[in-house]
């Protein structure tokens, strides 16, 4: 077991001809996932990866062709949006976003329509789903982690990296890693998935990695004093960070002295989270 | 992106929302001029991308267009705040009866946006937030439907507006919304909305906060950017796609991904050092990225060493080596250099870089520490 994605994933990805799209998806065909075909408008009919994967004109048509249940997407900021909600509107129940800086407005427009679909979104601006041995969708180097007892959820990209690389230095597995996203709306908070962990019978520890900006870190803190039974470590990025001040990811700022890293080491280490000072601490902490 | 005043009230009047006459001057000789033809009292207003002008004396009331002129040379001749004010706006005074906030913004949480609205207006609003948060209204749209008459109706109810202002509320509403889902705002702000002594609302000051991700379909508005209050090497960043933030240390970083950047800068002080800068190259940075990257962090007299932190996933970690090799060659600095490289093709990365003459670490604990010790001995 593991959560979200797992062998009997069947994925398709939007934006498949692209560069980014292509190469991952060839990356992620190489990892063992199993990716059903892909879809670029205007490209219906053609073929990749040496004829393996068929290419469809919209995500209605790929579903029914294939029966996906996943989609993974890789276009760009500006057509983002319209991704998702053709996902959405097509009834594949699970959308994963990969892509970085899609507006504010658009995400909130895309947030609720999903919502009244049931469909789950994650992402976007995350490095996606590893569920090691089995899938691989996103964009996590396969060969960082290994597959174990521990599920790992993030709104960092190479930061999770990092953690996954320490655990697998240590003979640490993952049982899924979910990279939520940095940008302030998205489809999966940290509750969301700290909850798929506690019911995941393969899951039996669990590392969170949060960082400066928003309160999703002081709710996730709440909802393991109140409803975990697992143990959970966890890691905030932005000890440093200076106020007001953007960095990078959308969601990392501090606004009005709410959401410092501070704060959030206090609310976690209150519900009983042990918090590493570095990122390569946090398994040592779970041993 | 942070708008002025100016600028967010002439977004504002385009919606139809009622502004006070007047026009932004970047002289006294300009500011005299617009209260000759404005006539009567106007008020100096100070444009700077910071709260508290007023607290700062860079808000003045004048009597006469004489008047207007001494204010705006001495306002213009001010920091505040750290920001030198370049440019006054001289609107017509107004004579007011009642005060009011009123905003729409991003709620996060609710992932939708919300209508803000108190009758204790034109001051800090957290403050009204903070010790009396029954004063404020706030009422949520769905950014499906977007804002309907009836809500607006529902603010103006629920803030005592009395009735014969509730046609021109909702048409301001109305008009503030526009404001806020055509320009892609994450803040649009009239504090204080007030009804004047002739009985009209008028949006006396307004601010906004337009979305950076969504500037791409605004370039009109990208242009109105006022960077007087980010450093010259963040201005250049920018122009690279690099999202770069000057800080105080001594200890210049280069990474890929803001979390491992941040992240970086926490080690760094952990390990009792001092970061120069926030750098996130991105994913899939090419090597001409790289080299402008390293050129910025080199033009800060205060590094002492640099810290290479790549963990290669969609990045190669081969092109940024060679990014690094042909910024050297081209700069040639002289501080020591730390390169920590994991991932995709990190080992022809290295290779690259051997005869580099840098310091090489095989953890981020490890490369933060030796970067530190370096940054002590360049001193």
């Amino acid at each position: 077991m593991s959560i979200l994605v797992d062998k009997n994933t069947r994925l398709i990805v939007q934006g498949i001809t692209g560069n980014e799209g292509l190469f991952h998806t060839t990356q992620m065909v190489a990892y063992g996932t199993n990716v059903v075909g892909g879809v670029t408008p205007g490209k219906g009919g053609e073929w990749v990866l040496e004829g393996k994967l068929p290419v469809f004109d919209s995500v209605k048509m790929a579903k029914e062709a294939t029966d996906a249940n996943a989609t993974i997407i890789f276009v760009p900021a500006r057509f983002a949006p319209d991704a998702m909600f053709e996902a959405a509107d097509a009834g594949v129940p699970l959308i994963v976003c990969i892509t970085e800086g899609v507006p504010v407005q658009d995400m909130m427009r895309v947030r609720n329509y999903l919502d009244q679909k049931k469909v789950r979104l994650i992402g976007p601006n995350c490095p996606g789903l590893l569920t090691p041995g089995e899938a691989k969708v996103g964009i996590i180097p396969g060969d960082i982690a290994i597959s174990g007892n521990v599920g790992v959820v993030s709104r960092s990209g190479t930061l999770t990296y990092e953690v996954l690389y320490a655990m697998k230095n240590l003979g640490m597995g993952a049982s899924t890693c979910v990279g939520i996203g940095g940008d302030p709306i998205n489809g999966t908070n940290f509750l969301d998935v700290l909850d798929m962990f506690e019911h995941d019978p393969k899951t039996e520890k669990v590392i969170l990695i949060g960082e400066i900006g928003g309160n999703e870190e002081e709710r996730a803190a709440d909802y393991i004093a109140a409803k975990m039974t697992k143990p959970v470590a966890a890691f905030i990025a932005g000890q440093t960070a200076p106020p007001g001040k953007r960095m990078g990811h959308a969601g990392a700022i501090i606004e009005g002295g709410a959401g410092t890293a501070a704060d959030k080491v206090r609310a976690l280490e209150a519900a009983g989270v042990k918090v590493a000072k570095h990122p390569e601490e946090i398994p040592t902490l779970l041993q | 992106m942070k708008l002025h005043e100016y600028q967010s009230k002439t977004i504002f009047s385009k919606y139809g929302i009622p502004i006070p006459k007047g026009r932004v001057a970047a002289t006294a000789q300009e500011a005299k001029q617009i209260a000759e033809e404005l006539g009567g009292r106007v008020v100096v207003k100070s444009q700077v991308l910071v709260g508290g002008r007023g607290k700062a004396g860079g808000v003045k009331l004048a009597k006469d267009p004489a008047e207007a002129e001494q204010l705006a040379t001495q306002i213009l001749g001010m920091d505040i705040k750290g920001l030198p004010v370049r440019k006054v706006l001289v609107d017509e005074a107004s004579a007011i009866d009642q005060e009011i906030y009123f905003a729409i913004t991003d709620d996060r949480s609710a992932k939708k946006p919300v209508m803000i609205a108190s009758a204790a207006g034109g001051i800090d609003i957290e403050e009204v937030a903070a010790k009396t948060p029954e004063k404020i209204v706030k009422v949520h749209i769905d950014p499906l439907l977007g804002l309907r008459e009836y809500q607006a109706r529902d603010v103006a109810v629920a803030i005592d507006l009395p009735r014969d202002y509730w046609k021109d509320f909702v048409k301001i509403a109305m008009g503030l919304w526009n404001v806020y889902q055509n320009t892609d705002a994450s803040l649009a702000e009239i504090n204080p909305l007030v009804i004047t002594k002739e009985k009209k609302l008028i949006a006396l000051d307004g601010k906004m906060m337009i979305d950076d991700n969504a500037l791409f379909r605004h370039p009109d508005l990208a242009e109105m950017r006022d960077t007087d209050e980010d450093a010259p090497s963040e201005v250049e960043a920018r122009k690279y796609g690099l999202s770069f933030i000057k800080l105080e240390g001594n200890i210049g970083c280069m990474v890929n991904g803001a979390g491992l950047a941040m992240t970086s800068m926490d080690v760094i002080k952990l390990f009792g050092g001092e970061p120069a800068n926030f750098l996130d190259v991105g994913g899939g940075a090419s090597s001409e990225k790289v080299a402008a990257a390293m050129r910025i962090i080199l033009t800060d007299p205060s590094v002492k060493a640099i810290l290479f932190n790549i963990f290669g996933g969609i990045t190669r970690c081969d092109e940024v080596a060679r990014g690094i090799l042909v910024a050297m060659d081209e700069v040639k600095p002289k501080v020591p250099m730390v390169v920590r490289l994991v991932g995709t093709n990190a080992e022809e990365g290295r290779r690259l870089l051997e005869n580099a003459k840098m310091i090489t670490a095989e953890t981020l604990a490890d490369a933060a520490k030796k970067s530190v010790e370096a940054a002590k001995k360049g001193k």
